[in-house]
């Protein structure tokens, strides 16, 4: 790091609110680090101010609340898979976390620095899509709170203001009969950083779909909703040929793609509907 | 009598490492040193006009050093001396240095690096190996008349196979420190290295200086692999020039990203095949073409090359063979040696051949090879007659009686497949074989020429020392050297210390590359140990007691405790070097792979599900480190089958970060069932062989073996990656397509 940096490392809340009065585009909060440092060490991001929030104990915790599950901002990956609560509210969270990195990478990692950052391959992101999750800020001048789909709105752009801070996140409580599915295409086994990866969140009464919420990653230059889905499917009782031309539908319509590094745009959409087809058959159809 | 040989002890240097203790370069203490850096070129051909230094940047604080800087001869010394040790015009690959940068510390030389801007005026680059008009080095073996044969041949079968490039990924990256002259004028390099006197000569010709004006000394080295055989020798060169410039130690450590965008990989390639073959599958003419990109300058290219040409035709037998090689000079970073050095390509290429035949014959693979193998008796594509230590039938056996892979209904692509659809499963599984050779030493001449010599010597302590230029860098070395010390000497582990491989203080026992420490050097010590054993013997003629006791006694009674031994090369070996015939290695060693996988229909990840290898290496001298490098070859040979991807544009490697360049985690890793078997060579160690590159050879092509049995396509190319799969599998199966 150069050693023009100034760091602050606030103990409270409203220090770190405190902390980001008078910030400007240039100033960089750090939860765990795990993206920052990364940026960092590469010279991708030249630390200016940055506001290390990483002690405040106030942004960590899990707690069932009326509207649903309550995440704090510093809610690592691994405090989301030691979680009783987020398993039961949250269960494909807890799934997403778990595939996140290595062990000393989920030790850090933090659910609102995930969100963030707004990496296009974020693994929890597209849960929060497809669970219809809420991001509550805050700053000096109050808090607010927008659902996560309008939080972000670009390439590692997000609707968060300088003096901001994402302060918690909410999963609103579990539709009777929700099914959900997640499935992380990565490198290799553990370790890696998505191609592509889906969440869906459906309910259905006797066969008939009600409402089906399903989002990916690391297919355009955010998470994105697939819209399509729900278009095809809702209020319909759907075969595996259906749910097929939905999966096509949303490859094709609702993602763009790109070559990477990592792997080709083809691949990227060629799997997409693949896997959103075995994971809509798996929810629907009963099969395991 | 075997007494630690063929036992497992306690690695004498595993302590330190287990616990932390074990100094790498990186951990040396070096008071008052500076760092080096590399500013280097950012394309890859042009001419250099000049580095530009920002007036804004106080360069007082800072040491520079240029080509003019350079005492002796501008080339890093190896085969040939095409490599300058800096550009001076000629900019040939991406990366390549222009001007070095000493600092007092990280964050100056951070500053100075960015502060100093090359001016290149870019040229067409070369980067695609058929198109390179240069040729670095050709080799032909020809055996019989391949070209008659296969003109009036009934049936000729043709593929073409591509490798692409890996990264060793040693788990410590490049580094080296250098000193300024001493008061006697000694210059000293300590480093992370496989080859001492590699770096040592490099040094002598870039400084012009004498031999003993160069001390080169190993320091712990966190692995290699081949990757620390030849780059070494380009990093001492640059420290050395800032340890002068600065007047003080200079540090050139790389962290890992500067490792992986500018050290040497393995080789790309391209192998075509033509073969002629009768109905029953006996192989009756072979024709052969070995394309390899060698990179910008030759390093190791030909000898990479020549490995690769006389493993080209695999472990078969055949009257009529054509070989055509040939290593061509592109605008990519040098390409150098990975373990293997060339035979994984034309392995991968050459077993691919033989389930293409299977399949367009309708014969079990396991069948063909079995009717094809080199046996006692035969003749290899260089003529040689296999006369001893010949585990080929062994070791396919075995592994088919393990795996019961004879018994599997192989299918070759184009076979029809069970029906699927999208409510059907999920999953595809295929089973792959693999048989293969690989020569043990220096191909042909290269011992004789090279004369490794060895030393043991008994300090006053009652130890016997052994002094050898051959390191240890996470192999074994230390253990195995101790074993057989111990055994000729007999006397216990306890009584053996293996001496710092530092130029100054060992003989030349070559470089620690090529399966030869063991087979080679390791016969050495044992010879030294004997010699000595015998006169211990001989003025004493007692061996009860403890071995410190009777060594002391036979020094203070004045015995001569010194031994040494210049190899001499097993008894009848004849080469040519010129027409590529007769004995190109002292023995081979032969393995047999199966691997499982099971290939996901939605995604075109493969999972290796199993693994079995069978072996014959002789005698393994220490079984458990044995099979940790047969298990941890086949896993680097997994990872080249299907999940190392490095790619390049513009001459650039674009993996270029731990996150991007992918090798096998855990989970990514099967099972590994090893079985060794031994067939010991008469002139070995023990009768031991090599071990090192051949579980390299054939973990490639036994995964490709088993995805085509899964998927019914042609696996030819690999990194057999998902995206390639998928792609595959979209032409086979085109309405499934979006």
């Amino acid at each position: 790091m150069s050693p023009a940096a100034t760091v602050s490392s606030p103990r409270t809340l409203a220090g770190a609110l405190d902390a980001l009065v008078g910030a400007t585009e240039a100033t960089l909060i750090l939860a765990g680090g795990t993206d920052l440092m990364v940026e960092f060490q590469t010279g991708r991001t030249r630390p200016g101010h940055v506001v290390d929030v990483w002690r405040v104990d106030e942004l960590r915790g899990i707690r069932a609340e009326p509207a649903g599950l309550r995440i704090g901002a510093l809610t690592t990956c691994t405090e989301l898979r030691a979680s009783a609560l987020a398993q039961e509210h949250a269960d494909i969270l807890v799934i997403a976390a778990d595939e996140v990195g290595a062990e000393q990478i989920q030790a850090r990692a933090t659910i609102g620095g995930n969100l963030g950052t707004a990496s296009p391959a974020a693994d929890l992101t597209p849960v929060l899509f497809a669970l219809e999750a809420e991001v509550r800020l805050v700053s000096k001048a109050g808090a607010r709170s927008l659902p996560v789909t309008e939080f972000l709105t670009g390439y590692r752009k997000t609707a968060r203001r300088p003096e901001e801070l994402i302060e918690s996140i909410l999963v609103p409580t579990r539709a009777p009969g929700e099914r959900r599915g997640f499935r992380k295409v990565g490198t290799r086994r553990a370790q890696s950083i998505s191609k592509v990866v889906v969440a869906v969140a459906v309910t259905a009464l006797d066969g008939v779909i009600r409402t089906l919420r399903a989002s990916a990653g690391s297919v355009a230059e955010r998470t994105i909703l697939l819209p399509s889905l729900e278009r095809e499917l809702a209020g319909k009782a759907p075969d595996a040929a259906a749910l097929d031309r939905a999966a096509r539908r949303a490859a094709t319509a609702d993602c763009a793609p790109i070559d990477d590094v990592r792997s080709t745009a083809r691949y990227r959409r060629e799997v997409l509907r693949r896997i959103l087809r075995t994971l809509l058959a798996e929810l629907l159809l009963d099969e395991t | 009598m075997e007494r630690t040989v063929g036992t497992d002890i306690r690695r004498p240097e595993g302590p330190d490492k287990v616990s932390g203790r074990a100094v790498f370069v990186a951990d040396l203490a070096t008071p008052g040193a500076w760092f080096g850096g590399t500013v280097r070129s950012d394309v890859p051909r042009g001419e250099l006009l000049g580095v530009d230094l920002d007036p804004a940047f106080d360069w007082d604080r800072v040491r520079l050093a240029g080509p003019a800087e350079v005492p002796g001869a501008n080339v890093v010394a190896m085969i040939n001396e095409d490599m300058p040790v800096l550009a001076e015009r000629e900019v040939r690959h991406v990366g390549q240095p222009l001007l070095l940068v000493a600092a007092p510390d990280a964050e100056t030389l951070g500053a100075a690096l960015a502060a100093a801007r090359p001016r290149i005026a870019p040229l067409p680059a070369v980067l695609d190996m058929e198109d390179a008009p240069d040729v670095l080095h050709e080799i032909l073996i020809e055996k019989g008349d391949a070209p008659s044969a296969l003109a009036r041949a009934a049936r000729i079968i043709e593929g073409t196979y591509r490798t692409d490039t890996q990264e060793q990924m040693y788990i410590e990256p490049q580094g080296v420190i250098a000193w300024p002259p001493d008061a006697s004028g000694c210059t000293v390099v300590r480093g992370s290295m496989q080859c001492p006197f590699y770096v040592h000569k490099s040094l002598v010709t870039m400084l012009g200086t004498r031999a003993d004006a160069v001390r080169v000394i190993q320091v712990e080295t966190g692995g290699g692999f081949g990757g620390k055989e030849d780059y070494p020798s380009v990093l001492a060169c640059h420290a050395v020039l800032l340890a002068r410039a600065a007047g003080v130690p200079v540090r050139m450590i790389y962290d890992r990203h500067e490792d992986l965008a500018v050290t040497p990989k393995r080789h790309p390639s391209r192998v075509r095949h033509r073969t002629s073959v009768a109905d029953d599958g006996t192989l009756l003419a072979m024709d052969i073409d070995v394309l390899l990109d060698g990179g910008a300058y030759t390093t190791l290219s030909p000898v990479v090359l020549s490995r690769a040409c006389i493993h080209a035709a695999g472990a078969y037998r055949c009257d009529h063979v054509r070989i055509r090689g040939r290593v061509v000079r592109t605008d990519h970073v040098p390409y150098g040696a990975f373990r293997g050095f060339g035979a994984p390509q034309v392995c991968f290429a050459v077993e691919r051949q033989m389930d293409r035949i299977a399949g367009a014959l309708a014969l079990h693979p396991a069948e063909l090879r079995r009717k094809n193998m080199l046996r006692v008796g035969d003749t290899t594509a260089t003529g040689q007659r296999l006369e001893t230590s010949v585990g080929s039938v062994e070791v396919m056996e075995r592994v088919l009686a393990r795996s019961r892979f004879d018994r599997h209904a192989w299918r070759s692509a184009g076979v029809a497949r069970e029906p699927h659809d999208s409510q059907g499963a999920r999953k595809r599984t295929g089973v792959g074989f693999s048989f293969f050779f690989h020569g043990a030493g220096f191909t042909g001449s290269g011992e004789e020429l090279l004369k490794a010599r060895v030393r043991v010597e008994l300090d006053q302590g009652g130890r016997a020392v052994v002094e050898t230029a051959s390191t240890e860098f996470g192999q074994g070395t230390i253990a195995m050297f101790t074993a057989l010390a111990a055994d000729a000497l007999g006397a216990a582990p306890e009584d053996i210390r293996i001496a710092a491989a530092d130029t100054s203080r060992v003989p030349n026992s070559g470089p620690t590359v090529a399966s030869r420490t063991c087979m080679v050097v390791g016969g050495c010590v044992m010879k030294a140990c004997a010699e000595l054993r015998a006169r211990m013997s001989a003025a004493s003629g007692d061996e009860s007691g403890p071995f410190a006791d009777r060594a002391r006694a036979f020094l203070a009674g004045g015995g001569d405790g010194l031994a040494e031994v210049v190899y001499a090369s097993p008894p009848g070996l004849v080469w040519d070097e010129e027409h590529y015939r007769g004995d190109a290695y002292p023995a081979y060693g032969w393995a047999a792979d199966v691997a499982e996988v099971e290939v996901d229909l939605d995604t075109f990840e493969v999972r290796v599900t199993r693994f079995l290898s069978t072996v014959d290496v002789g005698k393994a001298i220490q079984p458990q480190l044995v099979e940790g490098q047969i298990e941890g070859g086949s896993l680097q040979a997994i990872g080249f089958a299907h999940l190392e991807v490095v790619t390049t544009e513009g001459g650039r490697f674009l993996q270029d970060r731990m996150a991007t360049c992918i090798i096998p985690g855990t989970l990514d890793t099967p099972p590994i069932e090893v079985e060794l078997v031994e067939v010991p060579f008469p002139h070995g160690p023990a009768g031991a062989k090599g071990v090192g590159e051949l579980p390299m050879d054939g973990g490639a092509p036994a995964v490709a073996s088993a995805i085509e049995d899964a998927l019914g396509i042609h696996v030819d190319h690999i990194p057999a990656t998902p995206e390639r799969l998928l792609d595959a599998w979209l032409r086979a199966h085109p309405e499934e397509a979006l």
